[in-house]
């Protein structure tokens, strides 16, 4: 298990490089970071060639990419649009997405689960067909879109919600936010727990458990749920990076001060520093999270062996 | 009698149309007797065992008439709350494949105790210690350390060992078995059906052994029933059967055992194949089988003939079988 | 358990035993509501995959209904006058936020354009990306998850670590960073960026399903026959590692459509004047109060879109492999 968690780890280095390095190219090729620094002027010639030199923007990009790395090491991701510290920027954003993804999840967990058990148990009856025709909808309209109508319907004609969050975030401000930020993958998780049920509810231990007279609602939970649910699992931690970076369009919409906000403020101002820093660390998350679930595989399934 | 079968019926719903899987089935089983129950796939001995245990699954399975008995009481009239109550306590089941058959992310010792935490409400603690004392039982080595093991994590001897002992748990009146040696290795099969047989006269159980193999009968079964197309075509103590069986269909089975004795000869087969459930062959169902077939086989359906006090045939000419 | 029949719509959770259990129901699910009968074909007369798929899907009404649907917005795609006489770009401000009236059955969005012409014409550009993207990203992927998986080794091992660092950038993020420099209003930069993005998920497929293919006893006894490599890729491999990525490339199809809408409605992907569901969705938000509608017809339009490619790869990916259902 140590020597798998270390296999690992320096397997997690060349994609984080990679992907690093490709964002990295991306924001420095296809813009001028220069142009971003002088606010929404245009530079003047030799203010722009001071600054290049004093970013360092003359070298090759390469290189620029070797000492921004070194310099992510030491804590120092580079200066954001605002002129503070990037990680500044990060430390008020980052809290506010992750409150976000955490709503997300417990959506998918709570919602989405307890959708698929339902359905899974009930096979093509009712029930089970309308939910499954609702996730198909829900997969079917993009998130902005469900957004902007969630938003209309409570924040505007019924005034359930404030149509905006405040720059707190708090969580209970979250709850739709985080609702329409689930709303795909929560369909998924859906369709994933029904599949997964419905093959379980077939299986031999089900019999088993059925025939060693235990009370059926101890046969869904200890039995079927237990082993029906791993791949549902899988499908969630791999989820959590995809959320936080899909992030953008939610906070939008809702206009919440977070990653994705501040990220299209980078974008849009053309702030290399700014983007590269706040996707590196949403890189290390995902890279994380698939690591942790890969690692609560093996708790969840004792037949998984890392060799 | 401790459980007696009367007259079943259950046939299953399909898209294609209605498998009549059981078809007025009759058996019974006393304390201490092993019922050997005898027939193809598809000839309804299983989903008898299904219909007994309540584990059938309804819909698309559907029991349309007759009685299960047990210790008098008929199992089939019972809410399903006290019908869970019965399962696993009273009578338990031993299934053919034991790897798909217990749960793989559950250790075997809290398998086998989850038995004494829900019909006997014992503690987990408790529950474990119990289930290391089973395990012992069933002479699985070392059961103090390997009571914590997944079930992958055992040789396929030692599986059916556990689903053994997982029946045994709760020292039920009667256990059925579902071809419990099949999935087995020929040279395991012997231990794991001497240790069941011995385990049986230990708790003097009553035990109804599914089969197809007509050599492990022969060592263990007192009574013999022969099933075909969801009927009993046969059922006889196990000594006469081989010594003469009293319907083609026995017979066939008999004579396409392998012998020792014949070797060079070429093996004798059941011509034909098994009727389809959903179109059952009027008359006696196994009359496009048979070699004894006659008109009447085509028309009339036999009913169980008494060849003797304890023994009966649906064959119509259950004489000349005999005889010839 | 001779117990009766729940009825139907009970909560689950209650009912004891009921449902539970072993033999093969043949539940009739949303996915299938067609029968197995047609399964049942003469005898003798050869079938294959395709044409058992082909058969399937003929009685599968969802199959039926998404490509009707489908094949109504490749008809207004290429000729839009048929249904819609106006000019989408002809505005009149003097109308802004107008609702329905004779003639004009979706109102006018905030700038004063005719709702009904505008979403009309919004089907050409979404279906355009959505097709052309699909295309890029199905040819790339194949090719590359394709030899990855016939050839192995080093170039396997590269291919997979790329999908890795491909798989680990958000595809919304690297729309935004990719497109926020694309000046021009044509569709490509959007094709580009998706096909640039996109590729990995099909050449994981690909890959995986040529290696499977590859195994199959007559591949190997092709090779043993001396067959050529690119012979066995072509004639043998391929035909059989294809379906998955038909299936895929299907529902991505629908992912991709939402796709472009979504960075439209972030203002990187298609800019006016190219007229797209995405930019009119994004134009309507600030006057979601007055004039609903404006955001309403054009999303509805998406939506039914992507639904009905989603339901088209659903419905292909059932007959392609019944054992996934």
């Amino acid at each position: 298990m140590g020597q798998y968690v270390v296999r690992r780890l320096l397997q997690m280095i060349p994609v984080f490089i990679g992907a690093t390095l490709l964002i990295f190219l991306m924001v420095n090729v296809m813009g001028d970071p220069v142009a971003g620094l002088c606010g929404d002027r245009q530079c003047d010639p030799a203010t722009a060639a001071r600054l290049r030199k004093e970013f360092g923007l003359d070298k090759p990009v390469g290189q620029q990419y070797l000492t921004y790395l070194a310099n992510v090491f030491t804590g120092d991701f580079g200066t954001a649009f605002n002129g503070r510290p990037v990680t500044e920027l990060m430390s008020s954003a980052f809290p506010v997405t992750v409150r976000l993804t955490v709503v997300a999840v417990l959506f998918e967990i709570v919602i989405g689960i307890t959708l698929g058990v339902v359905t899974g148990l009930r096979r093509g009856r009712p029930v089970d067909t309308t939910v499954l025709l609702i996730t198909l909808v829900v997969i079917s309209v993009p998130t902005f879109v469900t957004g902007l109508l969630l938003q209309l319907l409570l924040g505007v004609e019924w005034g359930w919600i404030k149509p905006s969050v405040s720059t707190d975030a708090t969580f209970d401000e979250l709850i739709v936010p985080g609702l329409v930020l689930a709303s795909v993958s929560l369909a998924y998780v859906t369709r994933l727990t029904r599949t997964s049920i419905a093959e379980n509810r077939r299986s031999d231990y089900v019999r088993t458990a059925i025939a060693k007279g235990l009370p059926r609602r101890r046969v869904v939970t200890r039995h079927l749920l237990r082993n029906s649910l791993i791949p549902v699992v899988t499908f969630i931690g791999t989820d959590i990076g995809a959320l936080m970076g899909g992030a953008i369009v939610t906070e939008r919409i809702f206009n919440i001060h977070g990653v994705g906000y501040q990220l299209y403020q980078g974008i849009l101002r053309q702030n290399t520093q700014t983007v590269v820093g706040f996707v590196t660390v949403l890189v290390l998350v995902f890279l994380v999270a698939n690591l942790l679930v890969d690692l609560l595989y093996a708790v969840l399934d004792p037949r998984i062996r890392y060799a | 009698m401790l459980l007696e079968v009367r007259d079943l019926y259950v046939e299953f719903r399909t898209r294609d149309g209605v498998a009549k899987a059981v078809n007025g089935v009759g058996y019974g089983v006393d304390a201490g007797e092993t019922l050997a129950v005898l027939g193809e796939s598809g000839s309804g001995k299983s989903v008898t065992a299904q219909t007994i245990m309540g584990i059938l699954d309804v819909p698309p399975g559907r029991i349309t008439g007759g009685e299960v008995l047990f210790q008098g009481k008929d199992l089939l009239t019972l809410k399903e709350e006290e019908r869970r109550k019965v399962r696993g306590a009273q009578m338990a089941m031993i299934f053919q494949d034991a790897l798909s058959s217990l749960n793989p992310v559950l250790s075997v010792g809290d398998q086998l105790g989850e038995m004494f935490v829900v019909h006997r409400g014992l503690s987990r603690k408790d529950a474990r210690a119990r289930a290391i004392e089973l395990m012992d039982r069933v002479r699985i080595p070392g059961a103090g350390q390997r009571v914590r093991d997944y079930p992958h994590q055992f040789s396929g001897g030692m599986r059916q060992r556990i689903m053994i002992a997982m029946a045994l748990a709760l020292e039920p009146a009667l256990i059925i078995a579902d071809e419990p040696t099949t999935a087995l290795d020929v040279t395991v099969q012997a231990q794991v059906m001497d240790l069941l047989a011995e385990l049986q006269r230990e708790y003097d159980m009553g035990l109804i052994l599914i089969t197809h193999d007509l050599g492990v009968v022969a060592d263990v079964a007192d009574r013999i029933a022969v099933m075909y197309a969801g009927r009993i075509v046969e059922s006889a103590p196990v000594h006469d059967v081989y010594k003469a069986p009293a319907h083609p269909y026995t017979r066939g089975l008999l004579d396409s055992i392998p012998r020792l004795d014949q070797k060079g000869r070429e093996l004798y087969a059941i011509k034909g194949l098994p009727p389809n459930l959903m179109d059952i062959p009027p008359g006696c169902a196994f009359h496009p089988r048979c070699p004894m077939a006659q008109d009447v086989c085509r028309t009339d359906e036999p009913p169980l003939y008494e060849v003797s006090e304890d023994r009966g045939s649906a064959c119509h000419f259950w004489r000349e079988c005999l005889h010839g | 358990m001779p117990e009766p029949n729940e009825p139907e719509g009970v909560v689950a959770g209650t009912g004891a035993g009921g449902g539970m259990g072993l033999a093969a129901s043949e539940a009739v699910t949303l996915e299938r509501p067609s029968g197995g009968a047609e399964r049942t074909a003469p005898q003798g007369k050869p079938r294959s995959l395709w044409s058992d798929a082909w058969r399937d899907l003929r009685g599968d009404p969802v199959f039926v209904i998404s490509g009707l649907v489908i094949l109504f917005l490749v008809v207004i795609s290429l000729w839009p006058s048929v249904i819609a006489s106006g000019n989408p770009l002809k505005c009149d401000l003097a109308k802004a936020q107008e609702g329905s009236q004779p003639g004009h059955p979706f109102g006018y969005d905030g700038q004063g354009c005719d709702v009904y012409t505008r979403t009309v014409y919004g089907a050409r550009n979404s279906v355009a990306v959505g097709v052309c993207a699909t295309l890029g990203v199905a040819v790339l992927g194949s090719v590359l998850g394709g030899l990855a998986g016939f050839f192995g080794g080093i170039w396997d091992s590269v291919l997979s670590r790329t999908t890795d660092i491909f798989f680990a950038i958000p595809v919304v993020l690297g729309g935004l960073v990719l497109l926020s420099v694309v000046t021009g209003s044509t569709i490509w930069p959007v094709i580009g960026f998706m096909v640039l993005l996109g590729w990995p998920q099909i050449s994981r497929i690909a890959r995986g399903s040529v290696i499977t293919a590859r195994q199959n006893d007559y591949v190997q006894a092709a090779r043993a026959l001396g067959a050529s490599n690119s012979r066995l890729l072509l004639r043998h491999i391929a035909p059989n590692a294809v379906a998955p990525v038909i299936v895929v490339a299907t529902i991505a199809l629908g992912t991709y459509i939402a796709l472009e809408a979504t960075l439209s409605y972030l203002g990187v992907g298609l800019k006016p004047p190219t007229v797209s569901w995405g930019i009119d969705i994004s134009a309507a938000s600030p006057y979601i109060r007055n004039a609903p509608h404006a955001l309403l017809w054009p999303s509805g339009a998406l939506a039914l879109t992507v639904l009905a490619f989603i339901m088209l790869g659903d419905a292909v990916r059932d007959a392609l492999d019944p054992k996934l259902r």
